[in-house]
Order: structure tokens, then C-alpha cells, then sequence
């Protein structure tokens, strides 16, 4: 399959085959006006097989929210035809209000004005630890 | 550093120094309980038990009583205005003003955390759901330096229900930082300690192994601690039931069981340990329930910044 190469724009490349279309909705591609290409099970050397997507266009990024949803991706910033730029996306240290806690005994599932709060253990298997009851959640197949 | 003015929400919170500190200043306490009268004079403790407790509320009311200060607070959270529907925070914005430390004890995981991000005096958890009860293992520090000089190189087995139990999360954690210390996990499969807990272990390189036989894990053990399966903690009257029964330690089973090994237990017992165990020499759970007192007399003087040598 073949897709023609953008002139300046996004390339979020070597997305974890499954996860493109979790990535497009949540950029809110789907109603732009300028060419976007999601790409699934495309061959992939270093895993076998990968999602990618193409976005003719410069758009904001929410890089620690691309590292929760799969931080193994790339994102490349194309201008004139070339990489200008390769960025890997970081999870963040800390997670406030996000997603609950998973523990229902925990104090920050009690009241409304009590915000959730993680902090990042493990980056690897993506765990973070409540800051409260301190049970520990892996986001590996968390959607957001 | 100094601990004038300073939170125990958990031991981690505290240097193995400070720690050290602190059961020291206890076991000085013990010599002579009814010699510092005088020390917290003119002082409030707010002692808000939203969970029911004997020996937690009533050895730290009787630990500021003896150091001469007072104590306002509630054993019973039906009374107050929680019943209305007031939150935790709002309670101790309002407690913050009525005294100079607040002990907290509360059903839910990680309320005294919560609560110390609205409080400027100083918060002690006296116990966070099946979190950690970090004045249980001070409790417990003190009880094991009487008794063995050292809180170093102790082969510590500890029994029942370690996923619930707070008192264990705590007295690991702690004891784990001190050199050669080792622990042999005793529980039902569906008992074992959290997972937060094992990866804080497994991190910090500490020698535990996780069984389900007593009568293998007590071998060599200078201490067993053994603890109650907690009906509060499930959801299921089923899942208490399946498992309530699953460790009695008697004399029989402590028959072959080390001569110097100390059996120490944090209270209520309801049926883990038979009665007559109580007048086998090795038992030291009362002895243990004592010594809470000078444990919380010797923190309440250095939070509050009342203890000078």
C-alpha cells in the first residue's frame, strides 16, 4: 500500500498495531478539513506490524497523553518533505484526575472534591501508584 | 531534623534515625510513666475515630493525659456531624482550630493523607482502612528493642490476614530498613500481601518468602507475629467465613516452635490464638498492647516539639 509522502505536516509513526484508532479520535481527526491517512497492520521491521497515521496539517499535540494512550510511538514533524524533527512522547510523572482508583476502599473514591492522584512507577509496564492508598494501576490496556 | 511540627502519616515519612528516636524516647518513657506530667501542659490532641478502636484511641488519650495535656475528640462518627454528611477535609479545617494535633483514624485507604493536605497542625494516622497503622509498628519497634536489644537481624514471621492488615504493611515496611532483618509471609492464598506492597519490597531488596504453612514458617523464627482475619475488611460475609479459621495457633502447635521466640499479636484477638497460649512464656501480646503508651507519649512530645534531653 502505498501513500504519497506530505509536504509539511505530522507523521505519528510505529503507533502498536490497534491503537491508530484510538490515537485518530482522540486528535478529533475524523472532522478536519485537510488530508489525514490512518494506516493499520502496515508492516513494521522492529514489530512486526504497526499502525500509522499521516496529518497534512500542523496540529497541537498532547504528547504525555499520546505516552498514556501507547508510548512507543514516534512523532515526526515534516517540513519540505524531510523529518525537521523526531519527537518520542514521555508519560508523565504525575496524573491528576484522570481515571480513578481502582481500589474502592480508597479515600479518593469518597467524595467529589477529592481529585485522583498518581504518581509514575514503573515506565516500562506504564504502572502508577495512587498517591493515597498507594495500589498500584498499569495502564497497558487503559483506554482514555 | 527536627520533628516539631511534622506529619506521621507513614513511617516512610520519618528517617530510620528518627525512628530510632522516637522508640528510645519510649523506652525511656517506660522507665518512669508517671515522671512527665507536665510535658505537653496546655496542649489539645483531637482524637477523631470515625472506625471503631480500643487500644489505639485509649492508649493515646492516656499518653496525653500523662504527659498533662487534654483531649477533645469522638469515638463514634454517628455523633458528629459526618452523620450529616460533612466531609472528612471540612471536620478537620474545623478540628485545626480546636487543637494542636489531630489523630485520625478512618475506614478508607489514604484519609490521612488526604486529611494533612488540609490541616497546619500535625496529622497521625492511627490507621487508614487496611492501609498502614504506622503508631502500631512504633507499638511494635518498642516491644521488640525491650525484648531483644535490637532491631536488626530479626527473623520475623508474620501470620493471617496479610493483605488487610494494616499493622503488617506498616511493621515490613519499617523493619525492612533495618540491616538483616528477614520475613516469612504466612497467609491463605487469597491473604497474600498487595501488590504495592510486594513491589516496595521486592524493590528495596528485601528477603521475604511468601508460604501458606505455619508450622514451616515459625521454624528458626525469633518472632511470630500473628494477626486476626478482619470481617470489616470484606465484602462478603462468604469469603469471611471460607477464611476466618484459617490459622489457630495453640500450645500444641507452639510445642516445637523456637524457646526464645516471642509470639506478639496487635489486638483484638477473636480466635487466632487460643487462650491458653496466654500463660506460655513465649507470648507477649499484652506486654506489647502496653506499651503503646510510652510509644505515643514519646511521639506525641516530639511532634508537638515538648521533649528536651
Amino acid at each position: 500500500m502505498k501513500v504519497k509522502a506530505i509536504d509539511r505536516g505530522i507523521v505519528i509513526d510505529h503507533i502498536t498495531a490497534g491503537k491508530g484508532l484510538e490515537i485518530f479520535r482522540k486528535l478529533k481527526l475524523k472532522n478536519v478539513h485537510f488530508p489525514v491517512v490512518l494506516l493499520m497492520n502496515v508492516a513494521s521491521t522492529r514489530y512486526g506490524k504497526k499502525d500509522v497515521i499521516k496529518v497534512e496539517n500542523r496540529i497541537d499535540l498532547d504528547m504525555e497523553m499520546l505516552a498514556l494512550i501507547d508510548h512507543q510511538l514516534i512523532v515526526n514533524i515534516i517540513e519540505n518533505n524531510v523529518v525537521a524533527e523526531k519527537r518520542k512522547p514521555a508519560l508523565p510523572r504525575h496524573i491528576k484526575g484522570l481515571f480513578n482508583c481502582e481500589n474502592p476502599r480508597c479515600i479518593s473514591n469518597e467524595d467529589s472534591y477529592i481529585s485522583s492522584s498518581f504518581v509514575r512507577i514503573d515506565t516500562e509496564k506504564k504502572t502508577y501508584q495512587c498517591v493515597y492508598c498507594e495500589e498500584n494501576v498499569s495502564l497497558m490496556d487503559k483506554q482514555f | 531534623m527536627e520533628m516539631k511540627g511534622r506529619r506521621m502519616i507513614s513511617l516512610n515519612d520519618f528517617t530510620t534515625n528518627e525512628i530510632e528516636e522516637i522508640v528510645d524516647v519510649a523506652l525511656e518513657i517506660s522507665e518512669d510513666i508517671t515522671g512527665y506530667g507536665r510535658v505537653l501542659e496546655g496542649c489539645i490532641m483531637g482524637a477523631l475515630f470515625y472506625e471503631a478502636s480500643t487500644r489505639t484511641r485509649l492508649s493515646f488519650e492516656s499518653a496525653m493525659l500523662r504527659l498533662g495535656g487534654k483531649v477533645v475528640g469522638f469515638a463514634d462518627a454517628s455523633t458528629t456531624s459526618s452523620k450529616k454528611g460533612e466531609s472528612l477535609a471540612d471536620t478537620i479545617r474545623v478540628m485545626d482550630d480546636y487543637c494542636d494535633i489531630i489523630v485520625l483514624r478512618h475506614p478508607k485507604e489514604g484519609s490521612a493523607k488526604l486529611a494533612a493536605q488540609f490541616s497546619t497542625v500535625p496529622i497521625i494516622n492511627a490507621g487508614d482502612g487496611g492501609h498502614k497503622h504506622p503508631t502500631q509498628t512504633l507499638t511494635d519497634l518498642v516491644t521488640l528493642k525491650k525484648e531483644f536489644a535490637r532491631i536488626s537481624n530479626l527473623k520475623i514471621a508474620l501470620c493471617g490476614d496479610l493483605k488487610f492488615g494494616r499493622t503488617v504493611h506498616s511493621m515490613l515496611e519499617t523493619l525492612s530498613r533495618w540491616k538483616g532483618n528477614s520475613f516469612v509471609l504466612i497467609s491463605p492464598e487469597k491473604l497474600r500481601i498487595p501488590d504495592w506492597l510486594r513491589s516496595n519490597l521486592t524493590e528495596m531488596d528485601v528477603d521475604f518468602m511468601e508460604i501458606t504453612d505455619l508450622r514451616r514458617g515459625i521454624e528458626n523464627a525469633d518472632v511470630l507475629y500473628m494477626t486476626r482475619i478482619q470481617k470489616e475488611r470484606f465484602f462478603s460475609e462468604k469469603e469471611y467465613l471460607k477464611l476466618k479459621n484459617a490459622y489457630i495457633l495453640n500450645t500444641k502447635r507452639l510445642k516445637n516452635s523456637p524457646s526464645g521466640m516471642i509470639v506478639m499479636h496487635p489486638l483484638p484477638r477473636v480466635n487466632e490464638i487460643d487462650y491458653d497460649v496466654d500463660n506460655d512464656d513465649r507470648s507477649r501480646y499484652f506486654q506489647q498492647a502496653a506499651n503503646g503508651v510510652p510509644a505515643r507519649m514519646a511521639l506525641l512530645s516530639l511532634l508537638l516539639g515538648r521533649w528536651y534531653k
